[in-house]
């Protein structure tokens, strides 16, 4: 009887085995030996930070994109690339904005909403995104055309999947914080998005007047960093008081 | 015809190496992500309509391969059946082993996202099969089987020569493995100018990507010597044999070739053409100066069939290289 019970459970460590073996980028659970409580901060006395990112000088000129290679993507409009796009008022948009370091060993709870990547027009939309280790992540394909969604991670596992139809979806979870993960489609070379990865849930993306702000903090000091894909990083301290509104600007120039 | 159909054989995988040559350059590796489907799609059912984009380069040189995969297996199988020398039986298959291990290496690079190790490897084993396949096309060819003869007399054992070409041609295939590791490492703009690094003669900063690039140029400059040597040698005290003198005159106009687009792939930022030109007039190069070793080599080849069939004369004229 006994040793039908242990051999029983043999399967069992095999699959176990296998799946740790095979943990990747996809259908990850998060990692962490501490389970993450349900809400660590304190709504009566959090607080956050904004402030807003500009860039100084002249903008360069936006880089025009050709399509020609794929007649499926036909952009409404002449395409440029996003690699560094300012707002009328100086704001520069597509900054990732996040807390690096200050939270501690809080832990915190995974959404269970998926974050999603629309595939359009032969673009990624956003072109930068922020999402919670553990996180789903959808990637749909809303062309006539193919795409392939390859994930060059270092950190986590690096991922490469086929979309040959309109429609399809694929879901992805990353198992590890990584600032930042390049998108990019193999097929049309001019698609590339970014998404950072964090274990906690402080991070944003600046838009068009190039504003930011982090919710929910807890009372405490933070090293607040703003990444850009080309002009490189910036840190500043930050200390947020309860209920306080703690400010950050970031100017970057070419 | 199988001479002409061994030379079949070795063109397409010229064009192959371009092809190969043309998805490193546009950044295509990746586009179609599994192996050895399509998209999900059998390989040859692959609708022609869905290449597009980077689809286009990398399905493209999938079929190229398949085809000369294809003709690799007839040209084995020919052989085999028609081909009195063993020694050039075997060619046929270790090609046909080459090629297969090529394409399994294709696949693996694919589905391990492009390891550099993976794709050098990819990249120098298609030089050995273009090496291979042109020397099945040289061996099998009419002229090699006369012995070159001309006057009564086959191609002069000349030792020297035999030497200077056999360093030639090995230092030309350093040179690409050097060319490919440069290539698939991203080495390729790590120094921008041309014809001097960072406008001094050896570079003022250092990483191993400016390392493997400075490796890369100054391996040309080395390789230019070995073929002036060689082309010397023969122009010099060779010139009555034409087929010594004739790919000494194409060595020195590839390599002229070749220098010129390497100096245009830095200039022009890696345009996927150019850059993928130099690829393959790489390869052109380095089997042009195979192709010279070998003639200069083939007393020895006769010597060796003599030897092998209990002849005791040395190697003179035309018959004793009839089937060597």
């Amino acid at each position: 009887m006994t040793s039908h019970f242990r051999l029983s459970w043999i399967p069992t460590f095999v699959l176990a085995a296998i799946t740790l073996a095979c943990g990747g980028g996809q259908n990850q659970a998060p990692t962490g030996t501490t389970a993450p409580v349900a809400n660590p901060v304190d709504p009566a006395t959090a607080g956050s930070v904004s402030g807003r990112i500009t860039f100084e000088g002249t903008p360069p000129p936006a880089t025009p994109i050709s399509m020609k290679s794929d007649p499926n993507c036909q952009p409404g409009s002449a395409a440029a690339s996003e690699s560094i796009v300012v707002g009328s008022n100086g704001g520069l948009q597509n900054v990732f904005v996040y807390v690096k370091d200050g939270l501690g060993n809080l832990k915190f709870p995974v959404p269970a909403t998926a974050v999603v990547i629309n595939q359009q027009g032969c673009r990624y939309a956003p072109h930068v995104l922020g999402i919670q280790v553990g996180q789903p992540l959808e990637v749909l394909n809303n062309d006539e055309t193919l795409h392939n969604v390859h994930a060059v991670a270092k950190t986590n596992r690096e991922f490469n999947a086929g979309q040959p139809l309109k429609g399809i979806k694929n879901t992805f979870t990353f198992t590890a914080k990584e600032v930042m993960v390049p998108f990019r489609c193999d097929v049309h070379n001019w698609m590339n998005a970014w998404v950072g990865v964090l274990d906690h849930p402080f991070f944003s993306v600046t838009g068009t007047d190039g504003t930011f702000e982090l919710k929910g903090l807890p009372p405490g000091t933070y090293t607040v960093e703003a990444w850009h894909e080309k002009l490189g990083t910036q840190t500043q301290t930050v200390t947020v008081g309860e209920k306080a509104i703690a400010t950050a600007a970031f100017t970057f120039k070419s | 015809m199988l001479p002409l159909f061994a030379a079949l054989v070795a063109a397409s995988t010229a064009l192959l190496i371009f092809a190969g040559g043309l998805v490193t350059s546009t950044g295509s590796g990746l586009s179609v992500p599994d192996w050895p489907n399509t998209y999900g799609w059998f390989m040859f059912s692959f609708p022609i309509d869905k290449m597009v984009g980077g689809i286009f380069y990398e399905h493209s040189h999938r079929l190229i391969a398949s085809t000369v995969g294809f003709l690799m297996v007839v040209l084995a199988g020919w052989l085999w059946r028609v081909e009195p020398r063993r020694w050039v039986r075997w060619l046929g298959i270790t090609a046909l082993g080459a090629v297969i291990l090529q394409g399994i290496l294709g696949g693996i690079t694919v589905l391990w996202y492009l390891p550099d190790p993976i794709s050098i490897a990819h990249a120098s084993l298609a030089q050995l099969v273009f090496c291979l396949t042109v020397t099945i096309a040289l061996v099998t060819s009419p002229a090699w089987t006369r012995g070159y003869a001309r006057g009564g007399a086959g191609t002069p054992n000349d030792a020297a020569l035999q030497r200077i070409a056999l360093l030639t041609t090995a230092s030309i295939y350093v040179q690409i493995v050097v060319g490919a590791t440069m290539r698939h490492t991203g080495a390729g703009l790590a120094i921008p100018d041309f014809p001097f690094a960072f406008g001094h003669l050896v570079p003022p900063q250092w990483d191993a990507k400016i390392a493997i690039h400075f490796a890369h140029r100054v391996g040309a400059l080395l390789v230019l010597v070995g073929i002036l040597a060689t082309t010397g040698h023969v122009l010099y005290h060779h010139r009555d044999r034409p087929e010594l003198t004739r790919p000494s005159w194409l060595l020195l106009a590839l390599v002229s070739v070749q220098i010129t687009l390497g100096a245009l792939t830095v200039l022009s930022h890696k345009q996927f053409i150019i850059n993928s030109l130099h690829v393959v007039t790489g390869a052109i190069v380095l089997v042009t100066s195979l192709a010279l070793t070998l003639r200069a080599h083939r007393s020895r080849f006769a010597e060796r069939a003599a030897t092998t069939s209990g002849a005791s004369a040395p190697f003179s004229s035309q018959s004793a290289g009839a089937r060597a």
